[in-house]
């Protein structure tokens, strides 16, 4: 059934983040860690193709729709609704880095429909010619005039548009403040050092070269994308000597910090929100050198079996009533005004979803270079085997 | 239909499957090792050592696993011998089949979802926790070697288990008998007939361990918290992180080399170790 809901309590918005919480065992990391990316997860398909088939509104779009998507990151209610209205059931994969996604998508014969690529990606996936420029006249919903630039931009290359915005983050840290003895962190420099220090053994960072190495990098005040010789060198430096006193390299950070086993670690910023809705002790840091801030859009993968449901799919998604439900089970800010008008004021003055502007203007959108960088993934294979 | 024929009908299926899921991949990762990288990832042919040249950089990864995994399929050997001798050679007939179905019951579920729960028993709410508790402070257990160490022995037990358990299964009782009708205590008695009759099933059980270990990548990923890097975890960060295939390729070719040495080289000693036992026969 679809719930038609204008306006959102801030119970239902805690019932809503509770629902999600419950949710988060699958995480990227699990992902990672069994090298599948593949904990596929099929919602009711087949049967339906058994039955006569009714008419809908948006005409036969086929009985199902293949998304290729991140771990907690949809409400499984609006599928359900999408399927209601148009037959097309979503079977969704989900993937634990953007590295995994671009190999699958580069090895061929995904059978995916829509997936959701992060911004630094899409020039990438343009170059090689995996995914198709977007034809607006199926994307009703998709008000360009509607999103922040910030956030929309890298979607559009050579002035095609490729891809349309979903929601955006930053990637900053978690610390658990029973255990700063009162100090308030508000640097990476202090992230570093206090791993080498009174946190040794309770630090995590990411299994994930962008943000473990951009974060290092931050340590100098280099850029978060720096591909520099001697940056990288200091960086390494930085990371090898920090790997004896880390608790974990793992992007899975979730379960360590809320044990107590770890006091710190490299967050995105749905995950400090949670943490810290849970346990008020646990902080949400940006950096004040900076860091990354990162955009997730909806593309159409190159010869996408279904291609129909693919853009009803997106358009469904991007209809402000649905995507204020996403929000409200994702945790992670949308730069659509639309939406945001049906949000409560109380998560759109979260400081940890919106932070404050002066923290905000110091981040760096990941480049995509920072992702290819053959010298990065080599600093980062020696930093793990270290 | 001649012998011949029918033989070579018999083998089809096999020799198919062997085609197409062994010499076939392995020819396209052997190709792909002397390709290079593509500037987004993947591979270009080509034909260039480079990638070879370049193995060194992942020396740490290969000591890792030259290291864990005989250590790894020692410690099982330890633990598994005396399970299997008691399922084989103590156990009420009663019990027995309960008994090794209880040694099977664990691969019913996932190695990921068992991993997981030793995440829990080895994290700080774990066993940790309980030894703090009678007094012994500061024990950190998940994210080392050791905890490593403990999921691969949990994990690949039952492997050991088994071709032990078989041959000391069908171990000829009389044998023990005469051993102690001939004066021999029980301690001489397991050293000099059992051991060395139980040496096939040890044998094969070694080498299952030890063949698997050497692949291994998610119990190192999962309970040594990403900091113990193993050759398995290499191949999975360069496939699906950097995807530098080329190089990816050259390393699982460099791995399957090593895994050919170590087991051509085991099997010429156990195949000696063999012969010397039967001139000690014949004698």
């Amino acid at each position: 059934m679809t719930k038609v809901t204008d306006h959102i309590s801030k119970q239902k918005f805690m019932e809503e983040l509770n629902r999600f919480r419950k949710g988060s065992i699958t995480r990227r990391h699990f992902l990672n860690v069994t090298g599948l990316g593949a904990a596929t997860a099929v919602m009711g398909a087949a049967i339906p193709g058994l039955l006569t088939r009714p008419a809908f509104a948006a005409g036969d779009i086929g009985d199902r729709v293949i998304l290729a998507t991140w771990p907690n990151y949809h409400d499984p209610a609006n599928f359900e609704a999408f399927t209601e209205a148009t037959g097309a059931h979503v079977q969704m994969n989900v993937f634990g880095s953007n590295e995994e996604m671009l190999a699958k998508l580069q090895a061929g014969g995904t059978g995916w429909d829509v997936f959701v690529p992060t911004n630094y990606t899409i020039t990438t996936y343009v170059g090689e010619d995996l995914i198709e420029p977007l034809d607006t006249s199926m994307l009703p919903n998709y008000d360009p005039a509607a999103y922040d630039p910030r956030f929309s931009d890298a979607g559009s290359v050579d002035g095609k548009l490729y891809a349309v915005p979903k929601d955006w983050g930053t990637t900053g840290y978690v610390v658990n403040n029973n255990h700063t003895g009162g100090k308030k962190l508000t640097s990476w420099k202090e992230f570093w050092d206090m791993t080498m220090d009174s946190f040794s053994g309770r630090t995590m960072v990411h299994d994930y070269q962008l943000t473990t190495i951009g974060n290092a990098l931050k340590y100098f005040g280099y850029s978060f994308n720096s591909i520099d010789e001697k940056e990288l060198a200091d960086a390494e430096k930085l990371l090898i000597d920090a790997k004896p006193h880390l608790f974990a390299i793992s992007s899975d950070y979730q379960p360590s910090i809320r044990n107590g086993d770890a006091w710190m670690s490299m967050a995105w910023t749905g995950d400090g929100k949670q943490l810290n809705a849970d346990m008020p002790e646990i902080e949400y840091v940006l950096g004040v050198e900076g860091g990354e801030i990162w955009s997730d859009y909806y593309a159409v993968p190159k010869g996408a079996p279904h291609r129909d449901a693919a853009y009803a799919l997106i358009n469904f998604l991007l209809d402000p009533q649905v995507n204020a439900r996403e929000v409200l089970a994702h945790g992670y800010p949308t730069a659509d005004a639309h939406t945001n008008k049906l949000l409560p004021e109380s998560l759109l003055n979260d400081p940890i979803l919106y932070p404050a502007k002066e923290l905000l203007t110091a981040l760096e959108f990941g480049a995509a270079v920072t992702l290819t960088d053959p010298n990065r993934a080599e600093l980062m294979a020696r930093f793990k085997s270290a | 239909m001649s012998i011949r024929t029918r033989n070579w009908l018999l083998l089809a299926p096999a020799g198919t499957l062997f085609l197409a899921l062994l010499i076939v991949p392995l020819t396209v990762v052997l190709v792909f090792s002397f390709g290079e990288r593509a500037p987004a990832g993947g591979v270009v042919p080509a034909f260039t050592l480079e990638q070879y040249a370049n193995l060194p950089a992942r020396w740490t990864a290969f000591k890792n696993t030259l290291t864990l995994a005989p250590i790894g399929t020692l410690a099982a050997l330890l633990i598994a011998y005396p399970l299997a001798y008691f399922l084989a050679v103590r156990a009420d007939p009663r019990w027995k089949t309960i008994l090794l179905i209880l040694v099977i019951v664990p691969f019913w579920t996932s190695i990921l979802i068992r991993s997981y729960a030793w995440i829990f028993l080895l994290g700080g709410r774990g066993l940790p926790a309980l030894l703090e508790w009678i007094g012994i402070d500061g024990v950190r257990l998940i994210n080392t070697p050791f905890a490593v160490l403990v999921g691969i022995v949990y994990g690949y037990l039952p492997l050991m288990v088994f071709p032990i358990y078989v041959s000391l299964e069908r171990l000829d009782k009389r044998l023990l008998e005469a051993s102690s009708d001939l004066g021999a205590p029980p301690w001489r008695t397991f050293l000099q007939v059992t051991l060395p009759l139980s040496v096939p099933g040890i044998a094969t059980g070694c080498m299952l361990v030890f063949i698997l270990l050497m692949g291994e990548f998610l119990i190192p990923a999962m309970l040594g918290g990403g900091k113990v890097f193993f050759v398995g975890n290499a191949l999975v960060d360069l496939f699906l992180q950097s995807r530098n295939w080329a190089y990816g390729s050259a390393v699982a070719v460099a791995l399957v080399v090593i895994m050919l040495i170590t087991v051509t080289v085991y099997m010429r000693l156990l195949n000696r170790l063999g012969a010397s036992r039967d001139d000690v026969a014949i004698m």
